[in-house]
């Protein structure tokens, strides 16, 4: 054998690389100095690298897409932003090819009944055939017979614009969006404690804390980019705390990991501020000076000894004590929390317990201590700060505050008398569908047949409405039951900003023209309002225009974007609201000066009592039902499910079962529950509770999550309890096959996909989560 | 020792695979991913594990020894390329002499590919595709000093034993602190062959 390397190196020639011949994409990195600057860099091949965000979830992960001399999206580069610094996950990675995908909507669509085909036809007959129908309804049942839907993956600008359309232009009540299923319960505890709705602190707070605590939050699949920040924060040798009854990738490694049983959550913390308290780790002084209420919370926790709550949670007594210890004798520590504590009928409640321990522990509003909350969706912060929430007006101002109306109508130039009052949240508006109260629908950048619980009530209810248009550039599941499809642009052919899960607001740039055929959400829904009569107060030509007026229209609320403006996001990379003034750097921390959003600037605790999930246990349904993401997958699947690389890596949902249950891998397990039942391969693992099942939720029927789970809502927040409902598992004869989405008429199937999309049936689990079986 | 190479820390990975589609990205072959995901114990745990190709020092390159076209070539500075082209039969030699199962052979084209450490970037001065984006630092890349900065206490091994054989290589291992001495035990142990208990 060779001593010396060199000598095989020599015997084997490499003749090293011509500088000139780089590959594209490189180049423009190599003359920026091996880091690309946040500039538009265009190198001699005519390739173009766009600074931009990645479309999906919450981190909002900064990339370049790669766009080449004939000004189309190719591919993507990583960004040295401050958020990911260069990291992307494979969503990240593969959003790019949405773009230009066979699969994109290119024309609208438009059919009379839902008993005919799909033909595709002119903007204008699709405009005309829309608004003659919300005529038609609005003239014989009333405006608020009239509905639209709008999504927390828009713009925010756009968010905007739907408020602002259904109000102004459609004159409805009912608007509502698809972030009510993401973190409103985070949002209204937030609320009601500290008087603002968002994050207390960046994620690069995470780097300074001494205890991490994260609960109902898959982090390594849901927000895999943040996780950077959880191992940077091991690497200071801060501990781990991860609530969650799986073990996930984070609480693999955590220091205490509590696999509690799901919808126990607020028994589980209201019991660690026992121990807090009992073992006299409280921050009286902090409390005395900044809460309202404490007295109150404390006797309540008075009532949750670790005996009780141990009980309840089905976890050991000993836990309760130990992360009690962890948490609060830590100099800083921090609690991160996502779905897993949110999607319950006691959502809110469940954020406030978190709250509560935060503040009594005083760790809140410092550098490397606080709270915070991670939106799944891309904008799930912006996308209902300014407006589109069935209750909010611009600016997180209440609708049916007098004053915020008044000052939002003197802004839209209408009369208060002409403001509707609050509407209903999204799965009500499902209801109303289901009885006729609602006739008519639109639906923007969302997929419900997917994403709302109990599939056959939402199919019930859209079926039920005589009309029903969907803006989308994919022909989702709920697309396929419109009566018009109108084929909208993608994040990367236009430009506006989002505000990720530290409400640090961020601009997208537009890479690419889109395609024939395909118009921007705003023209479309401008000239929806134009044809309707209210072209007067829609007149945006463009994103920048409708951005200028939200910028008045948030001015002087806790929401205040009027210091953000497109040119500062370019230079500084994102600007965390507050951030009242053109020359205010933002703010990335909260309650630093120990004040909080209410009136009297304290943080108001709130009494929780734990209460068990809506859908009861019994003999017949013994076991917890828990749904999630996988990290291939984005929400509906309307769009990763179409992009190969994702599909090949994860190409169908399964149930994960302890193994106690006597199945063995990829046998088919048949999950049932009040709702109905639907067969999955068993994924069988110790890494879940024996009592729990698991099922991601991206796939539509036959093999959706959503159409077992319940349609319970928090009372507050509306949010629907997907994260626990009463199920059993039995075996089964074979597994429904998985199916493609649905294609576009006139339009090809992705052809490049690794597998074939309708591949036969699972030889294996799905990689990823562990199987006992052994080859 | 080492100049900036890739250090792959398994403690970290999350198995999220943004590394299988990274390397997709990377030009050097784009569509085609170079990298294993391997989840090391599965039914039990959730635990997984990254493998690039770990550019053999010492021996040189035993896929590269074994190669009877000569085609996989070894640069200057180390890096231990993909078969050339114009040179691979398909042999498939080199999938069976490397200890980390990292070549793969095209069936339908009858050619090797395997990662090359990024060269169409690490050249230009770029980090590879994969320890780029790896949103948790389980693939890193630059020097065991940089790697330390950021990671205080954290040890690295680039000398693994098959058997009686020792392997140096010029990407290297995070290692836990007790497992410091080297070198660390690579691959499967042999337990038995055809039948017999092989342990000494
Ligand atoms: S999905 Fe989230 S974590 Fe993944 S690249 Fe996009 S923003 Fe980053
Ligand atoms: S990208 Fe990193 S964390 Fe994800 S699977 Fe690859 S090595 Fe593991
Ligand atoms: S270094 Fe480059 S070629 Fe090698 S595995 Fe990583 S991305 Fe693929």
């Amino acid at each position: 054998m060779t001593a010396d390397p060199r000598a095989a190196a020599d015997r084997r020639t490499f003749i090293p690389l011509d500088p000139s011949l780089a590959p594209p994409g490189t180049r423009a990195f190599r003359d920026a100095g091996g880091i690309p600057a946040d500039q538009w860099h265009a190198d001699q091949n005519g390739e173009t690298l766009v600074p931009t965000h990645c479309c999906f979830c919450g981190v909002q992960c900064g990339m370049y897409l790669r766009v080449d001399r004939g000004g189309k999206v190719f591919g993507v580069e990583p960004r040295n932003h401050d958020i990911n610094r260069m990291r992307l996950c494979p969503k990240g990675i593969n959003a790019y090819q949405q773009v230009n995908h066979p699969d994109r909507l290119t024309a609208p669509l438009m059919r009379r009944s839902r008993d005919e085909e799909f033909r595709e036809v002119s903007w204008e007959e699709a405009l005309d055939f829309t608004v003659s129908e919300i005529k038609r309804i609005q003239q014989t049942h009333g405006n608020d017979a009239f509905g639209l839907l709008g999504g927390a993956s828009l713009f925010s600008e756009k968010t905007y614009l739907v408020g602002k359309f259904a109000r102004v232009a459609l004159k409805t009540r009912h608007v509502d969006y698809n972030g009510r299923l993401c973190m409103v319960s985070a949002a209204g505890a937030n609320k009601l404690a500290f008087g603002i709705d968002r994050a207390g602190n960046p994620f690069s707070d995470i780097l300074l804390t001494d205890c991490l605590l994260i609960a109902g939050s898959n982090v390594g699949e849901c927000f895999p980019v943040m996780t950077q920040y959880v191992w940077g924060a091991r690497d200071r040798g801060a501990s781990l705390i991860v609530i969650d009854p799986r073990e996930t990738a984070i609480a693999r490694t955590a220091d205490i990991h509590v696999a509690l049983k799901p919808g126990t959550d607020s028994a589980f913390f209201t019991s660690v501020l026992h121990v807090v308290i009992e073992e006299g780790l409280t921050d009286e002084n902090y409390l005395a000076a900044h809460a309202t209420g404490w007295e109150e919370v404390k006797a309540k926790a008075a009532e949750y000894p670790p005996s009780r709550a141990a009980a309840i949670c089905g976890i050991p007594a000993e836990q309760i004590v130990q992360v009690a210890r962890t948490f609060a004798r830590a100099p800083r520590a921090m609690a991160w929390h996502a779905r897993g504590i949110e999607h319950h009928s006691q959502g809110v409640e469940n954020c406030l317990t978190v709250i509560n321990l935060c503040t009594a522990t005083g760790h809140i509003g410092k550098p490397g201590a606080g709270y915070g909350t991670i939106t799944g969706q891309g904008n799930g912060q912006g996308g209902r700060e300014h407006g589109q929430k069935s209750d909010l007006l611009p600016g997180g101002r209440s609708i049916m505050n007098e004053e915020h109306r008044r000052q939002i109508c003197e802004i839209w130039g209408i009369e208060e008398s002409e403001l509707p009052a609050a509407g209903t949240s999204m799965m009500e508006m499902v209801w109303q569908m289901q009885r006729r109260e609602i006739r008519g629908l639109i639906g923007i950048c969302n997929n419900p047949f997917v994403s709302l619980p109990n599939y056959q009530v939402v199919k019930e209810g859209y079926d039920t409405t005589e009309f029903h248009a969907q803006f989308d550039f994919f022909l989702s599941e709920t697309a396929a039951n419109a009566h018009v499809v109108f084929p909208v642009t993608t994040w990367a052919e236009d430009e506006g900003v989002m505000a990720n899960a530290e409400a640090r607001v961020v601009k997208h740039n537009k890479a690419q023209d889109p395609p024939p055929g395909v118009r921007t959400d705003t023209w479309a829904m401008c000239e929806l309002a134009r044809r309707l009569g209210a072209g007067d107060k829609f007149d945006f030509p463009d994103s920048r225009s409708v951005f200028d007026e939200l910028r008045v229209a948030s001015a002087g609320t806790v929401n205040d974007y009027y210091g953000i403006t497109y040119e500062r996001l370019e230079e500084t990379g994102g600007i965390a609201w507050p951030c009242p003034t053109t020359d205010h750097p933002g703010t990335p921390r909260l309650f630093e000066d120990g004040k909080t959003y209410h009136p009297d600037g304290k943080i108001h605790l709130q009494v929780v009592e734990w209460h068990p999930p809506m859908d009861p246990y019994d003999d017949e349904h013994p076991m917890s039902l828990t749904t999630g993401r996988t990290v291939a997958h984005f929400l509906s699947g309307n769009q990763t499910r179409r992009l190969g690389a994702l599909v090949e890596q994860t190409p169908r949902p399964w149930a994960e079962v302890h193994p106690s249950h006597g199945f063995r891998n990829g046998e088919p397990v048949r999950v049932v529950t009040r709702r109905g039942s639907e067969v999955f391969p068993a994924l069988v693992t110790e890494a879940i509770r024996p009592d729990t099942v698991f099922i991601p939720y991206h796939w539509p029927v036959p093999t959706a999550a959503n159409a077992l789970t319940i349609d319970a809502l928090d009372p507050r927040s509306k949010i629907p309890e997907y994260k626990v409902c009463a199920c059993r598992i039995e075996h089964a004869e074979r597994i429904d096959e998985v199916p493609a989405p649905p294609v576009a008429p006139g339009h090809v199937a992705y052809p490049e996909t690794q597998v074939s999309r309708t591949d036969p049936l699972p030889p294996t689990a799905p990689q990823g989560r562990g199987t006992s079986e052994r080859s | 020792m080492m100049g900036r190479t890739i250090f792959i820390d398994p403690g970290r990975c999350i198995g999220c695979q943004a590394c299988v589609s990274a390397c997709r990205e990377c030009d050097s072959h784009r569509g085609k991913s170079m990298i294993h995901l391997d989840y090391t114990d599965e039914g039990h745990s959730v635990a997984s594990l990254p493998t690039v190709c770990m550019h053999c020092e010492d021996p040189v390159a035993p896929c590269a020894e074994v190669c009877p076209a000569d085609a996989i070539l070894v640069t200057a500075d180390g890096v231990v390329q993909q078969a050339d082209t114009t040179r691979c039969i398909g042999c498939s030699n080199c999938v069976n002499a490397c200890p980390f199962g990292v070549p793969k052979i095209d069936l339908q084209a009858k050619l090797q590919m395997k990662c090359n450490l990024c060269y169409d970037r690490t050249a230009y001065g770029l980090a590879p595709m994969c320890a780029t984006v790896c949103p948790t630092g389980a693939l890193f890349y630059g020097t065991v000093e940089e790697l330390q900065a950021e990671r205080p206490g954290v040890q690295v091994a680039d000398t693994f034993v098959f058997g009686e054989t020792e392997v140096r290589t010029g990407v290297a291992m995070v290692v836990p602190a007790e497992r410091v001495q080297w070198p660390v035990p690579g691959g499967l142990p042999v337990v038995e062959i055809n039948g017999k208990d092989v342990r000494r």
